[in-house]
């Protein structure tokens, strides 16, 4: 089996991976990040979502073995190390932009990789950049109130 | 007002764990030597099982079990039940063919379970389970409603003849053909309620464990409704006493209805653990929910209403075709019967009703309880005879409804198809929706549209449903096999933070905010003070779970009744302590005083002499929690008005929903950030039925519509931002006032979006869900006419 090393939310992690097993298997299964989801497996749905190299990428099209030597950042390691929310999931728990919670971590990773790259994005552009993103809970109303404050913001 | 108590708007307690990745959904969790189950599954939609060869796959790397129907016969376990028994016309009991979790003698839709897998890892139980060879002989597939009950028709079940589960009615019939025969003008209308896939963003999953030790079994399953999948498992599929069965539906992603359901995999994955001995868990991918999780809808309907010269209706009747699919799941029998034909009067005076549905059997996937439930079915129904009517008689689509509301005095309001509805304003929420939308301003906006080369029309749909279920002796009359209350427990602890342990369920409802805001409310604490547990069999007292918009209107009701008894108690110590009799003592704002007094003990205080009781009233035992069951007096209403407004671009057929509004009377609003939230979400899904969303099959019985790739979920782009509002009128019968609002969002919706299609292009009706394509086609049809 490859052997890859990765950097993780910040920690440099080693393992051995089949050549088939995806990035979202690596995270989920082998490191126990659980925050990051599957919820399809037609690359459909963005539950998945994570950064890679600061980029938002859909980590159930991603091989495991790509993402060696680079760094992928999950919902996990979103946060500030004293718990500080970032702005994305402060606006997103001040605006509601939630609800079950399960497509949650793929919408912020996206939402947070589209503020960073657009920080004045409009609601047309916010809905167009979160069409690789279902959500079957909050008729994304709320979502994009919280991704449009947190650009307004000046979110990273 | 209490900080954070009824009314406010509090800030989810549940998002801190949600937005840092660490909700914990059954798919998250590992238990010690677990093992992985992957189904085999009918690539037909209708076969005889001429054999299942199992060798090959036994022999695979890491197989640890190759299990199939004969295994279940074997062991006399496995037979899912039907929750709800109806009658038909003629009084005999509907057709209720067995559901086995594994099926041996044939497979009756795309997806059917046949065998599962048991291996150390997913993709070894993935590879082995390509190994199960499957003889079958193909049989004629039934899919379409009119091909399963056309003479000669192939049959699902051996048993139902033509097809047919049951052929039922409801209303007076001999009243109604009067309404009819003396009426101005009938307006007919055939239309489809069509068939919805749920698709909960997280996937259906499961594990089973076996305790070698004790025997005991315990379940991790995505569910609505924990107690009740306990119970099933108890009674009908594991046949193993509720004492050493524990049901735990953690943080679960979404339901919509497609949670509350006993299905085979979760049994199944208990079954086979206990059978090895060891954990089993089993994950839907995607392409299995759509081929294993109950679909929504899908009725073919003929209806028609009678009108006086003047548009008021006389009488309303309806012929439906309700599909039920291969199997009869918990909830099926009673969607298109009681939670639909009783819904026929909608918010309106009509006099006659009478109602015919027959519930046919198919080789598709069942079909039951998604989001609105029968009511949706009911309100697209009658909406839509509604404008078709206005279009007929020449009159404004607003004008015909206001003709035809119940009036606010008219309140309790009998209605001819059994329901008796407590409160509402219709009027109210009408004008309040077309002040919001600007209904009066709409044909300046058409106007500018039209220079712009677009279509734009407006739809409206004025509702009523019925939530709270329900009352369990009138279930019990009609058929279901349940009671329907609900059950909370409330502690105080010492120092006085308050766990509330409840029976429903929340799955993205915000309940562990909303029930800790009724605490607040009542006890004068703060919501950081009380922790709210659910989804755990042995943590919470037996209850029914989250469904029909229940959660609030029973289990809030059960919280609040407890917290009563926790007053009441209070008061009999405070009045001990404060020398007083307990008759003088009230509670308010978190204190017991003397009534004319200045004497008083804070909330605190009282819990604290309840546990260290050394000065303390005799014959009163010390501790501070209670419990309470509700079990309502009657169904909730909540009921309003929905507008939606379209552009059509003519050459491509597109629609883009441009504004939508919703006002609402769900009762009392406890968070109204929460209830926004939830219409918002409901609305998208009716938004989706109208114009986006529906299953499809070819006349094989392939879904076609298989994936998120072939089945159209709404997505950010597709949908507008939406202006909601709410007006209340309260409750008569629970104490809080509360109607619910789960499903008034898919309810309202369909009908205001077809509505403004309709509009736009000038049709009297388009079928849902009114895609690009049927636009265009009834744009070029209309030109042609
Ligand atoms: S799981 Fe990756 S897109 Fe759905
Ligand atoms: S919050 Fe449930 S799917 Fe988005």
């Amino acid at each position: 089996m490859p052997s890859i090393s990765l950097r993780v939310n910040g920690k440099s992690v080693r393992a051995e991976v089949e050549g088939r097993t995806l990035l979202v298997e690596l995270l989920r299964e082998k490191l126990a990040l659980t925050g990051t989801h599957v919820g399809c497996d037609t690359s459909q749905c963005g539950a998945c979502t994570v950064h890679v190299d600061g980029r938002s990428v859909k980590s159930c099209t991603m091989l495991a073995v790509e993402a060696d030597g680079r760094e992928v950042t999950t919902i996990e390691g979103l946060a500030g190390a004293d718990g500080k929310l970032s702005p994305v999931q402060a606006a997103f728990a001040e605006h509601h932009g939630l609800q079950c919670g399960f497509c949650t971590p793929g919408m912020v990773m996206s939402a947070t990789d589209l503020v960073r790259r657009n920080p004045g994005a409009t609601e047309a552009q916010i809905r167009e950049w979160l069409e690789g993103n279902l959500c079957r809970c909050t008729g994304y109303h709320n979502i994009v109130k919280a991704v449009k404050a947190a650009a307004q913001a000046g979110g990273k | 007002m209490a900080q954070g108590g009824i009314g406010s708007s509090v800030k989810r307690k549940e998002d801190a764990r949600f937005l840092t990745g660490r909700g914990t959904y059954v798919d998250d969790i590992v238990r010690p030597g677990q093992t992985h189950a992957v189904f085999v599954r009918s690539p037909h939609a209708h076969a005889k099982i001429k054999a299942v060869k199992t060798a090959e796959a036994l022999k695979a790397p890491g197989v640890v079990a190759v299990l199939t129907g004969a295994d279940l016969a074997a062991d006399k376990v496995g037979n899912l039940p039907a929750g709800w028994l109806i009658h038909s016309k003629d009084g005999t009991p509907m057709v209720e063919p067995g559901h086995m979790a594994l099926v041996a003698d044939k497979v009756r839709h795309v997806g059917d379970q046949v065998a599962v897998v048991v291996a150390e890892t997913k993709d070894q139980a993935r590879e082995a389970a390509a190994l199960v060879e499957v003889d079958y002989e193909p049989l004629p597939a039934m899919v379409g409603l009119a091909q399963a009950i056309a003479p000669g028709a192939a049959l699902v079940h051996d048993q139902a003849k033509a097809n047919t589960c049951y052929d039922w009615h409801l209303g007076d019939k001999a009243a109604t053909d009067a309404a009819f025969a003396k009426a101005h003008k009938v307006v007919t209308l055939d239309l489809v309620n069509n068939r919805l896939i749920p698709n909960a963003i997280e996937p259906r999953a499961a594990i089973g464990e076996f305790d070698r030790v004790t025997g005991d079994l315990t379940l991790y399953t995505t569910s609505q409704n924990p107690h009740l999948i306990r119970l099933l498992l108890s009674a009908f599929t594991m046949g193993v006493p509720e004492h050493k069965l524990r049901v735990v539906a953690p943080d679960v992603g979404g339901g919509f209805g497609s949670k509350i359901f006993h299905y085979a995999e979760e049994f199944v994955t208990l079954w086979a653990a206990r059978r090895i001995g060891r954990p089993v868990k089993w994950t839907a991918t995607r392409s299995e929910a759509f081929m294993s999780d109950a679909h929504g809808r899908d009725h073919v309907t003929h209806c028609e209403l009678a009108l006086d010269k003047e548009g008021r209706f006389l009488g309303l009747r309806e012929r439906t075709l309700a599909n039920m699919g291969a199997y009869l799941s918990q909830f099926a029998p009673s969607v298109p019967t009681y939670l639909h034909a009783t819904l026929l009067a909608g918010c309106y005076t009509t006099p006659a009703i009478y109602s015919e549905v027959r519930a046919v059997f198919t080789n598709t996937v069942p079909v039951d309880a998604y989001r609105g439930a029968g009511r949706p079915e009911a309100t697209y129904l009658i909406e839509r005879l509604v404008d078709v009517a206005a279009r007929e008689m020449g009159m404004d689509r607003v004008d015909i409804r206001r003709k035809n509301l119940i009036p606010k005095d008219k309140f309790p309001y009998q209605t001819p198809v059994a329901l008796q509805y407590d409160s509402g304003d219709y009027q109210a929420t009408l004008d309040a929706a077309l002040k919001k939308a600007d209904w009066a301003g709409f044909e300046k906006r058409r106007a500018e549209a039209k220079a712009r080369g677009k279509l734009r029309g407006i739809g409206i749909s004025t509702y009523v449903e019925a939530c709270g279920i329900a009352p369990s002796a009138v279930v019990g009359a009609l058929g279901g096999r349940v009671g329907l209350w609900e059950s909370a427990h409330v502690r105080v602890h010492p120092t006085g933070s308050i766990t509330i342990f409840t029976g429903a369920h929340s799955h993205g409802q915000s309940h562990e905010t909303t029930f800790a805001q009724l605490a607040a409310e009542k006890l004068g604490v703060s919501t950081d003070q009380v922790e709210v547990v659910h989804g755990d069999t042995a943590k919470s007292a037996f209850a029914m779970g989250t469904y029909g918009s229940r959660s609030l209107a029973v289990g809030g009701t059960a919280i609040v009744n407890a917290i009563d008894k926790i007053i009441a108690k209070g008061k009999k110590i405070a009045a001990h302590l404060l020398e007083a009799s307990e008759g003088d003592v009230d509670f308010k704002d978190g204190k017991f005083t003397v009534r004319g007094t200045d004497r008083a003990k804070a909330f605190g205080e009282v819990v604290l002499a309840a546990y260290i009781p050394h000065k303390y009233p005799a014959n009163l035992e010390p501790g501070l929690e209670e419990s309470a069951v509700y079990d309502p007096k009657n169904f909730t209403f909540p009921a309003g008005c929905h507008i939606c407004e379209v552009e059509i671009d003519p050459d491509t057929g597109v629609t883009q929903v441009i504004a939508f509004t919703a006002v609402d009377d769900v009762g009392t609003v406890i968070n109204p950030m929460v209830v926004e939230g939830q219409v918002h979400g409901g609305v998208a899904q009716g938004i989706g039925q109208a114009l986006l969303e529906g299953a499809q099959y070819d006349d094989q019985g392939q879904l076609l519509s298989g994936s998120f790739l072939g089945y159209t979920m709404p997505r950010a782009g597709d949908l507008p931002s939406y202006q909601v509002g709410t007006e209340v009128t309260a409750c008569t019968h629970n104490p809080l006032g509360v109607k619910g609002v789960g499903e008034v969002g898919a309810i309202g919706s369909p009908p205001a979006v077809i509505g403004a299609v309709c509009d736009a292009i000038g049709v009297r009706h388009i079928e849902m869900p009114a895609t690009p394509e049927r636009v265009w086609r009834a744009i070029r049809d209309a030109k042609k006419a």
